[in-house]
């Protein structure tokens, strides 16, 4: 008994320590930054353009994206095929690569050299310098996120209730978008806020892509390295504090959603 | 309506043998067997969930082994009924129609009619989620009818009731059947092939054993496996003499213990079987018309449905089914010796 109140109290002691270092920077430097300041940045066009640029080619490449992502992460869940563990370790390789190395890549790719890059030249899509080709960078490194997320959620239906509709006269498509996607749709939904969460914090693929226009994890960069830390500082605070608000709510709304189903 | 031809079929360790079956428009018609036999296999091959390795399956004069499941037309009510918990109980009952495009208008009708008919109207905006045993199973069941199956495939669907609430789905499954709807219904419980089944077939180890009308397998087992899942506990395979002098047929049933039987059997080896009322129990010889009279002891006494069973070891051991009243007149108890009387036409001679 008593040992265990000792091992207990070991690992309360360990994880305020792990706490602290994650909440610690953060607190120190909402602490160092005036109210004034902040107000003052948050006024300057520069700024929102750059926050509004991050949160909507996130959220762009998330929906885009999960067109393919969402069957994709079903077959994953169903089917058996040739080289399946192989293609499971492929969807993991954006997590593990450094993100400047997975941005240029994508940049070799997808460069005005490439014929993928002259085809979408000829659409008057250029990709690199482009919002198009930030959305592609922040997708790349986040997809991991959705795919696994998503699987995991149609592995938990009951492959019966599919055949159960099937049963019943129901095609694969409505199988799927009627009876699997809603079963799975609490891991879905929660894949889809992870990857728009990831994709919008990303910097080392983005900024090989496009340094301008400017998302504002490079912004924080730039003006770190041109001004120093005063400068940078309530920058990165905003942003913080906007990318918080977004998770929050659209975590509250999951919640809900689940918590309606249940 | 619908035949099974020769179906063979090797699946995760276990194999389905040689499945002979015939169904007829309007029948209800019941696979018997243990769990593990082989019984829910043989639904998910008709309803095309698992395709035989060889055999043939045909439905209205039309093959259908290897047609897409959703083209059968056969409705299967899972076991564990496969609600969609996401969906309303309108919504579950409307999804077969929705799948075959009925206009809104129709699809309200169909569903609520349906609802109404199952005693689940008063449910249809509810989620399924917080449903009672019974009202599931009526839920799923209305969706699987709302479809018009030509054949409509029952796994167990009694198995996880309680007992009042199998009376009424039991009552609701006879209706339907009524109505003309075919259907074939899996089960262990024999009890429930008596209630409801116009004929039989037993399933074990993937291969059938027997079928047949109900009344059929059940006064005529054929082997002592088909005697016990019956229910008949007092089933011995015999050898048969005539008893000249008293005009009788003996039925030896191992050296020193022969029946005497009054029906007149057709081979010299076959199978007799006792219905464990038709016996009587008394401590001291009786002068009765029983001419078969065994001294015994009383093995083991076991709470039954209506009073107790008893095994008597007369050689054989005999299962015998007395009231409650005759236990405590005689106060009967383990180890006890008994004599065991019955006349010799309670005991049926088969083949």
């Amino acid at each position: 008994m008593i040992k265990t109140k000792t091992t207990y109290l070991v690992f309360t002691f360990l994880s305020g320590l792990v706490l602290l270092f994650l909440v610690g920077p953060l607190v120190s430097m909402l602490l160092s930054s005036t109210p004034n300041t902040l107000f003052e940045t948050t006024r300057e066009p520069e700024v929102i353009r750059s926050i509004w640029l991050t949160l909507w080619t996130s959220m762009a490449g998330t929906l885009l994206f999960a067109i393919g992502a969402i069957p994709f992460a079903y077959l994953l869940a169903r089917k058996n095929f040739p080289l399946k563990r192989l293609v499971n370790s492929v969807i993991d390789l954006p997590i593990v690569i450094p993100h400047t190395a997975a941005g240029i890549a994508l940049l070799g790719s997808i460069s005005r050299d490439t014929w993928i890059g002259q085809a979408a030249e000829s659409l008057g899509i250029s990709f690199v310098g482009h919002p198009a080709g930030i959305a592609l960078a922040m997708a790349f490194v986040s997809m991991p996120f959705l795919i696994n997320a998503a699987r995991d959620g149609f592995e938990a239906v009951p492959e019966k209730l599919e055949k159960a509709a099937m049963n019943l006269g129901a095609s694969h498509w409505r199988v799927f978008i009627s009876i699997s996607v809603p079963l799975a749709w609490r891991n879905i939904l929660s894949g889809l806020i992870l990857m728009f969460a990831r994709g919008m914090s990303e910097f080392g693929a983005v900024v090989i892509i496009a340094y301008h226009p400017m998302i504002a994890p490079v912004m924080i960069y730039e003006r770190f390295g041109s001004f120093g830390l005063d400068y940078a500082r309530p920058v990165a605070i905003i942003f913080i504090l906007v990318s918080l608000l977004f998770f929050i709510v659209l975590r509250m709304i999951s919640k809900r959603k689940a918590h309606v189903e249940d | 309506m619908l035949k099974i031809e020769n179906i063979d079929k090797k699946f995760k360790g276990f194999h389905l043998q040689q499945i002979n079956l015939e169904v007829e428009q309007g029948e209800y018609f019941m696979l018997l067997g243990k769990s593990g036999s082989g019984k829910s296999l043989i639904l998910e091959i008709l309803a095309g969930m698992q395709k035989p390795d060889s055999g043939k399956v045909v439905l209205r004069n039309k093959e259908i082994t290897h047609l897409d499941i959703r083209k059968r037309n056969i409705g299967l009510l899972f076991q564990d009924n496969a609600i969609f918990s996401h969906l309303s109980v309108f919504d579950n009952i409307a999804y077969p129609l929705r799948s075959k495009g009925f206009s809104k208008k129709e699809i309200n009708r169909k569903a609520n009619q349906l609802a109404k008919d199952f005693d689940i109207g008063h449910l249809t905006k509810r989620k399924t989620t917080n449903l009672s045993g019974g009202e599931t199973q009526r839920v799923a069941l209305a969706r699987t009818l709302a479809m018009k199956p030509d054949l409509l495939l029952l796994d167990e669907p009694l198995t996880s009731l309680d007992v009042q609430l199998r009376q009424g789905i039991r009552k609701l499954l006879r209706k339907i059947n009524r109505q003309g709807q075919t259907i074939i219904h899996v089960t262990h419980d024999h009890e429930e092939a008596i209630l409801l089944a116009d004929r039989v077939a037993v399933i074990n180890q993937g291969k059938i054993i027997q079928s047949g009308t109900t009344e059929d397998v059940f006064h005529y087992p054929k082997n002592e496996f088909v005697a016990n899942f019956t229910g008949i506990k007092n089933f011995f395979m015999t050898s048969f003499k005539p008893d000249n002098s008293q005009g009788v047929y003996l039925a030896e049933i191992k050296p020193g213990l022969s029946f005497k039987i009054l029906q007149k059997p057709h081979n010299t080896l076959g199978s007799v079987i006792l219905r464990c009322q038709d016996i009587i129990l008394s401590k001291n010889k009786a002068e009765t018309t029983a001419v078969n009279n065994f001294q015994g002891t009383i093995m083991e006494i076991l709470p039954a449905l209506n009073g107790f069973e008893l095994l008597v070891d007369i050689g054989i051991r005999l299962s015998v089914l007395i009231s409650r009243e005759s236990l405590q007149k005689l106060n009967l108890e383990e180890g006890m010796h008994i004599w065991v009387s019955f006349k010799a036409s309670a005991v049926r001679v088969l083949g």
